[in-house]
Formats: C-alpha cells, sequence, structure tokens
C-alpha cells in the first residue's frame, strides 16, 4: 500500500513561521480547509461552552445575580448561534472536506478556490458575530452582542425593540456564513457526482460518502431560505421595508416559517454527518461489514425529504389550525421510522461481530445509547398536546442537547480520535482518551438527564432567573455541577489533541485495520492523496486487498 | 410539590394532556426498555474477550426480512401515536362553546400582562381571575390573546398549554378549571429584557366569590379630596402610562392602576404589593425588576410617600 506514495520533492522541514502561516491562509488543499474548519470549530466550541457556563453559574440557584438579565440574554443568544453556526456545521464541512476526496479515491474537492472562499466566508461570520461585543453599541446604551435569542423573533429584531447595531452584526454573520455554507454544500456534491475512482458506482460508496451527499443538499435547501430571510431583515431594518415589522402589519409569523424550514433540516444536517461517524467507525470495531447498506442509503434519503417537511413542529403553540397541526404531528413522527432503521442496522451490526472499545467506539455506543433517548424524547414532543406543555420550556433545552450533545457531539469526538491518526500520522494517548470519556459522559448526564425536570415542572426556557418555590432549585444546581465534568472533559480532549500530536507515537497508515480507502494511504496524507487513482470493486476495497480469497464483491 | 407542574392537571385542557401524555409515556418506555436490553445484550455477548483468535467473524450483509420487521412495527406504533394525538388535538382545539362561558382579552405588554372583561368591562392587570368551573355545569373561560409588541406566551401549566401571543395575530385558548385556588405560570416566549420577571397569576374563585371581585372591579375610583398624592400623580409622567378611572390619568402603555390595591403583587407579580415595595418600585423599578419599562420617577421623598399612600387608596 506504500505503493501508492510517489516521490515528489519535499518542501524543507524548517521554514520560517511566516512562510508556513501563508501558505495555509492560501491553501486551496482540501485536506488543510478541512482541518482549519475544525480548528475553527474547536476555539468556537471553547467560547460557546464558556457562554453557557457563565448561564449555568446564574442560574445555579433562585434570585442569583451573577449576570444582569441583558447579559444573560446575550450569553444565550450568543451560545446558539455559536455553535449552532460556528461549532457544529464547520466541524461537520471540516470532517466532510478533508474525508470525501480521501474516500472517494479523489485528489482534491471538485473546485478547490470554491473551498476556500467558503471557508474563509464562514469565518468572516464568526468575525462579524464577535465583532458584535465592540461595534454592536451603535448607539450609546444600545447594549453590545446581540440579544435577540438565536431565532431572532420578529418583531424583537426590528427597530423598535432593537437599537443599534447588534442585530445587524448576527444578520451579517448568519448571511455571511450561510454563502460559505452554501458554496461547501455545492463542492461537496459536485465533488461526490463528479470525482469518484473508477469503478466507485454510487452504490459503492462508502456509507459516510452517502450520508455527506444527503447533508449537502439539504444544506442547499435549508440555508437559502434562511439567507433570504436575512436580507429581508436588513431591508426591514434599513430600507423601510416591513416583512417582519408588526407595528407597520408585517407578520412575525412570516418570520418563523422561514426560520424553522431552515432551522429544522439544520438538525439533520449536523446529525447526518454523525450518522456518517458511527455508520465508518461501529463495522470496523465491530469486524464486520454494516448490516443493510441498501436500507442504510433508503432512510437516509427517506430523512433527507421528511426532514424538510417537518419544521412547522417548532410552531404548535403560535394557534396553527388542528389540521395543520395534526400534518406536522404526523410527519414529524414519521422521522422517527427511518431513524429507528438506522439504530437497528447499528445494533445488528454489532451483532455477532468482535466488539473491540477503543475510544471511537466508546463514543459511538455512547451516541446509541443516548441518541435513543433523545430520539424517544422527539416523539414525546411530536406530540402537538404535549409540546403545547412542554415547548419552549428546559425540557426542550434537554432534548435539544440530548441530540446535539449527546448525539451529535459524541460521534463527533469518536470520529476525532478515529482519523486523528491519519490526519497526524501520530497515535493519541488512549488512556486519556478513556478519560474524557467517562468525564464527559458523567457530565453530560449529571447536566441533561436531569434538565429534562424542571421543564415538566413549569421551567420555562431563556429566563435569566427563577422564582424560589417551585420545585426547580435542586435540578438547577446538578445540572450545573454536571458543567463541570463537561469541561474537565473537554480539557483532556484538547491536551490529549496536542499532546499526541506533539509526542505521540507514529500511527503508521493503517492502525484499526479498516476497509475504506483513506487508510491505503499514508499518514497524514501527502498534497495529492493517492499517487495512483485507485480502483475499487465493493464498498470496503481494503477488505478485498486483506482478504483475496473472499472479497466483498462477490456478495454485492 | 412543584405550584407549576404539568403532573397536577386542574382544567379539561391539561387533564386531556396529562392523560395523552401518560399514553406517550408508557409507549415510549416500552421501547426504551427493549433497544436498551437489545443494546446491552450485543455489547456484554459480542465483547471482544481478550483471547484472540485473529479471524475475522462471519460476514453479514443484510436480510430482508429482519428490516421489514423493524420497519414494520415502528409504523404501527408511530400510527398509534398520531391517532392519539390527533383526537386531543381535535379536543382541545375545538371545544363545545357554552353560553355561560366567560371571556377574557390578553393583551401580553413588555413585560407584563393587561386583562379586559369586555363584557364585564372590567380591565385590570397582571391577575387573573375566573370562575370556578364545575364539570355539571361549566363556566369555561376564553381568552383571546393579543400583543401590543413582541411575542409573548400564555402558559399556566396546571390549566392548559401555552399558546403565543403574537402581534398582528390574535390568538385563542380556554381554561375550566375545576378546584379554586392560585395558579402560577410566567410568559414562555422570549420577549425582551424582562421576559424572566412577567409572571402570571390565575386565580380560581368560587361564583360568589368571584361575583364580589367583579362588582369591586366596576367600581370606579373613589372621588373624595384630592390628596397631595393624586396631585403629584396627576401633575408627572405618570398619567402619560398609566390609567386610574375617573380621573385624567388615562395613559395604555402601563397597567391600569384603578383598583391596584386588589392585588397582591406588583410588577408582574416580581414582588408583594406592599407600602415598601409600592414605593421602592416608584422611587428605583431597576431594584426589582432591572431593565422593566417603569422609569424611575425621580421624586424627592415628600413626594413619593405622598404618590404611594395615593397609590394605597386605590381599592
Amino acid at each position: 500500500m506504500s505503493a501508492n506514495t510517489i516521490a515528489v520533492p519535499e518542501l524543507p522541514v524548517s521554514r520560517p513561521f511566516t512562510l508556513r502561516l501563508h501558505e495555509w491562509v492560501t491553501t486551496v488543499d482540501h485536506k488543510r480547509l478541512g482541518i482549519l474548519y475544525i480548528l475553527f470549530a474547536l476555539v468556537f466550541l471553547i467560547v460557546g461552552g464558556i457562554e453557557a457556563t457563565i448561564m449555568r453559574l446564574q442560574l445555579v440557584r433562585p434570585h442569583n445575580d451573577l449576570v444582569s438579565p441583558e447579559v444573560f440574554n446575550r450569553m444565550f443568544t450568543m451560545h446558539g448561534t455559536t455553535m449552532i453556526f460556528f461549532v457544529a456545521m464547520p466541524m461537520v464541512f471540516g470532517f466532510a472536506n478533508y474525508l470525501v476526496p480521501l474516500m472517494i479515491g479523489a485528489r482534491d474537492m471538485a473546485f478547490p478556490r470554491l473551498n476556500a472562499f467558503s471557508f474563509w466566508m464562514s469565518a468572516l461570520g464568526g468575525i462579524f458575530l464577535y465583532f458584535s461585543f465592540l461595534g454592536g453599541d451603535g448607539l450609546y446604551g444600545a447594549g453590545s452582542a446581540p440579544d435577540v435569542g438565536w431565532f431572532a423573533y420578529a418583531p424583537l429584531t426590528a427597530k423598535t425593540f432593537s437599537v443599534g447595531h447588534s442585530t445587524d452584526y448576527w444578520t451579517l454573520s448568519l448571511l455571511s456564513s450561510g454563502i460559505g455554507s452554501i458554496g461547501t454544500a455545492i463542492n461537496i456534491i459536485a465533488t461526490i457526482l463528479c470525482m469518484r475512482c473508477p469503478g466507485m458506482t454510487l452504490g459503492k460508496m462508502p456509507l459516510l460518502v452517502w450520508l455527506n451527499l444527503v447533508m449537502a443538499g439539504m444544506v442547499i435547501l435549508a440555508v437559502s431560505p434562511l439567507s433570504a430571510a436575512q436580507i429581508m431583515l436588513l431591508i426591514d431594518r434599513y430600507l423601510g421595508a416591513h416583512f417582519f415589522d408588526t407595528q407597520a402589519g408585517g407578520s412575525a409569523v412570516i418570520w418563523m416559517h422561514f426560520f424553522w424550514i431552515f432551522g429544522h433540516p439544520e438538525v439533520y444536517v449536523l446529525v447526518l454527518p454523525a450518522f456518517a461517524f458511527a455508520s465508518e467507525i461501529i463495522p470496523v470495531f465491530s469486524r464486520k461489514a454494516i448490516f443493510g447498506y441498501p436500507v442504510m442509503v433508503l432512510a437516509t434519503i427517506a430523512i433527507g425529504f421528511i426532514g424538510m417537511s417537518v419544521w412547522a413542529h417548532h410552531m404548535f403553540t403560535i394557534g396553527m389550525s388542528a389540521g395543520a397541526n395534526t400534518f406536522f404531528v404526523l410527519s414529524t413522527m414519521a422521522i422517527a421510522v427511518p431513524t429507528g432503521i438506522k439504530i437497528f442496522n447499528w445494533v445488528a451490526t454489532m451483532w455477532g461481530g468482535k466488539l473491540r472499545f477503543d475510544a471511537p467506539m466508546l463514543f459511538c455506543v455512547g451516541f446509541l445509547f443516548q441518541f435513543l433517548v433523545a430520539g424517544l424524547t422527539g416523539v414525546t414532543l411530536a406530540v402537538a398536546p404535549l409540546d403545547w406543555q412542554l415547548g419552549n420550556s428546559y425540557y426542550v433545552v434537554a432534548h435539544f442537547h440530548y441530540v446535539i450533545v449527546g448525539g451529535i457531539l459524541f460521534c463527533i469526538f469518536g470520529a476525532f480520535y478515529y482519523w486523528f491518526p491519519k490526519t497526524s500520522g501520530k497515535m493519541y494517548n488512549e488512556t486519556l482518551a478513556r478519560l474524557h470519556f467517562w468525564l464527559f459522559f458523567i457530565g453530560f448526564h449529571l447536566t441533561f438527564d436531569f434538565m429534562h425536570v424542571p421543564g415538566v415542572l413549569g421551567m420555562p426556557r431563556r429566563i435569566y432567573t427563577y422564582e424560589p418555590g417551585r420545585g426547580w432549585d435542586i435540578w438547577n444546581l446538578i445540572v450545573t455541577v454536571g458543567v463541570v465534568f463537561q469541561a474537565a472533559g473537554v480539557l483532556v480532549f484538547v491536551f490529549n489533541l496536542v499532546w499526541s500530536y506533539l509526542r505521540g507515537q507514529a500511527a503508521g497508515n493503517d492502525p484499526w485495520d479498516a476497509w475504506t480507502l483513506e487508510w491505503s494511504t499514508s499518514s497524514p496524507p501527502p498534497m495529492y492523496n493517492y499517487g495512483v487513482i485507485p480502483t475499487v470493486r465493493s464498498r470496503r476495497p481494503l477488505w478485498d486487498l486483506k482478504h483475496p480469497e473472499d472479497p466483498d464483491w462477490r456478495y454485492e | 410539590m412543584s405550584p407549576t407542574s404539568i403532573l397536577a392537571p386542574a382544567s379539561t385542557p391539561a387533564d386531556s394532556i396529562f392523560g395523552l401524555s401518560i399514553f406517550v409515556l408508557l409507549n415510549v418506555a416500552a421501547i426504551f426498555i427493549v433497544v436498551f436490553a437489545l443494546l446491552a445484550y450485543v455489547l456484554v455477548r459480542f465483547r471482544n474477550n481478550g483471547h484472540d483468535d485473529q479471524k475475522e467473524p462471519a460476514q453479514i450483509y443484510g436480510s430482508t426480512q429482519v428490516e421489514l420487521a423493524w420497519t414494520v412495527i415502528p409504523v404501527l406504533i408511530v400510527l398509534a401515536l398520531f391517532l392519539a394525538a390527533a383526537h386531543v388535538i381535535a379536543s382541545v382545539q375545538n371545544p363545545p362553546r357554552s353560553p355561560g362561558a366567560l371571556e377574557v382579552t390578553v393583551t401580553g405588554h413588555q413585560f407584563w400582562w393587561e386583562y379586559r372583561y369586555p363584557s364585564l368591562n372590567i380591565v385590570t392587570a397582571n391577575e387573573l381571575h375566573v370562575p370556578l368551573s364545575d364539570p355539571a355545569r361549566p363556566a369555561p373561560t376564553f381568552l383571546t390573546l393579543l400583543s401590543a409588541d413582541t411575542d409573548h406566551s400564555f402558559w399556566v401549566p396546571r390549566l392548559a398549554g401555552k399558546t403565543d401571543l403574537i402581534p398582528n395575530h390574535p390568538n385563542q385558548m380556554w381554561i375550566d378549571p375545576h378546584e379554586p385556588g392560585l395558579y402560577l405560570g410566567q410568559c414562555a416566549q422570549y420577549c425582551g429584557t424582562q421576559h424572566a420577571k412577567m409572571l402570571l397569576r390565575v386565580y380560581v374563585q368560587p361564583r360568589d366569590e368571584f361575583e364580589r371581585w367583579v362588582h369591586e372591579q366596576q367600581q370606579r375610583s373613589q372621588a373624595g379630596n384630592v390628596s397631595a398624592g393624586q396631585r403629584v400623580f396627576e401633575s408627572t409622567a405618570c398619567v402619560n402610562c398609566h390609567t386610574v378611572s375617573g380621573t385624567p390619568a388615562k395613559g395604555r402603555f402601563g397597567p391600569d392602576l384603578t383598583h391596584l390595591m386588589s392585588r397582591e403583587t406588583i410588577a408582574a407579580g416580581a414582588s408583594p404589593n406592599t407600602f415598601q415595595m409600592l414605593r421602592l418600585w416608584i422611587q428605583n423599578p431597576d431594584a426589582i425588576k432591572p431593565g422593566s419599562k417603569m422609569p424611575a420617577m425621580g421624586l424627592n421623598d415628600k413626594d413619593l410617600d405622598a404618590v404611594t399612600a395615593y397609590l394605597e387608596t386605590l381599592r
């Protein structure tokens, strides 16, 4: 397999820092852009985590006055916006960028310069958002960072209620990162459709590639209306339009539709790549082929289509007709079927296997349990009457953090450990990785299991303080304690990455004895990925190579 | 016991949601137990126990029968849950209209609640009074929900699910509480700086007690000697925002104060309605509710005492 690298003159190893920085800033290489996306996301993960910690400290007891209501409102707005647009999105784009060309045997993305443009547009969005702390004032006393909530319901964003420029920075930030997202989505689709190596038909692509293809399609469909809404909001605020300005006859409800036709598909945009990681890691650590590949692909496509028709379940309390409510109950519940199929197929993949619980698998197992719970609380919320009680309460906050942290982030951590040897050429420290898992696992469950309870007891979200005597105090205390464990887990994780990168042992090309193409090239892969473009005959080309007596292509 | 628990319903909409939630909970709990047990079994049964023979396990690529089974069974469960949900949606959203129903218009403001009883000619704020509804002779209350500014949401968990108050988008909800008492809740849609202290208080009263309250609210404020405090009140900005019926104070931006002293709380439930707190509220609202729309009035101590004393006469 080492024949797959060819000799090209290497650049001198020790180059001046400015030269190396220049290479990174001007790079169009999909692997470097992938790493840039991921580092960008990691920085914002820390920032968003600090914002969450401030909120949890404020809510540790009733009538606490650690921060003012204004600061608290900015914190939840910035936390939500940051985590979705500047952590989760760049994280999944980073992995897609890095992995998709490698897994389909290509040398780069279809449009390398669009790729760089898209990354820097996303980065600009992050800068816009955080520059609001300095420039958001606009008017004396108008406040700094946006405080309209991450879904920024009209008319709170109208000039009347949001003076100064904080809402404008928020809008520009999402508009800019939205352009980046759409650019990357187009790039991913074009790459997958046009750049596959010989022999790799659509039906022989690794599941990760399929899931990212559907994810990219959903990004185009979902982010476009969001960007349109941002432009309309800018026109409202500066050019005298009244799309969402209720005081001049505009509609607050239209904004909700625009936002959630983005907002709900966005959940699938984030969860499909998480499924993608699980679909690669679970087979390798079970030593078995994925169970029911065609069904997994069909379930993904079904999630993509149904996922576009469920948005108004975020709006069960806005007074829609009984008919509309009933429709969105059905469409939302229908999602549970293909999602359930996926869970069963992962379990069936493990059935009869030889399970190895290295860190990547450990995180995927955590994901399976937690995603099961998240899916089931999702079913309870899909029942509109239950949502009338639980919607906008801490139960919902617990539910979607279960999806995003317990499901998506656990898979992302698993993916970090799985591909770290490929990306860096070094092996991570397994003991620290396990410590990270257990700290984060305990912290996650302390925080988000117990967060469901105050929701059931009537605690709405987005309140900077609460009244004593409502039975919420003890639960909020436990939830805050969990933050300590999660933060410790993340610190161990970051330390492990940095330390292993500098001091880790060489990983070799294929430390997991895996089956997809990226493990056939060197670690880290050379600039051109493959010296000779590979030819594949099955979904697991390296299995075929390692088991010439019993290759996959006989059975597919 | 939490006074805001959805598990202690006391009105038909909350009752039917509670009943449905038990049904849904049983279903998801059953699914959870089955899948959890399956997963746990697989993890224990198939874990690699160290003495590895270096051979790969048998490769199985799929099975149509099995896939079909775990598609059809979830579809059936989803259908059952859907039908149960559709039934409750229809019953809560299309309630029977009884002739004895009370109509109240609720207007959400940053950051307080305005209640108008059009048929009774009553205007009040923050504390909603409704009659007890006897299941034999239902006396439901229908709420029309409006907003004067941003989005709000009316949520008293023991009485009903929440419904949003959206400008330009009138909504309806109803309650028929069958136990007297005080029911708590709060705004459940983020509406600005003081969303957290936009608290809801619903007083459910037996018919005669409710009638007495209605009678009191229908009185105009007592026209007696104009006190020093009233003079201060009417010669400062107070009147721009507040109404005291029968006086020149006709503002609509803030709560109607005609019967202020009939209310147990001020500042939308953020503080008890005592002389000291009322005085503090006029002097420095931020001490109670930072970011509220009530301005600090900048009165000297003498005027402050006089105005508070005047407000204390508004019964």
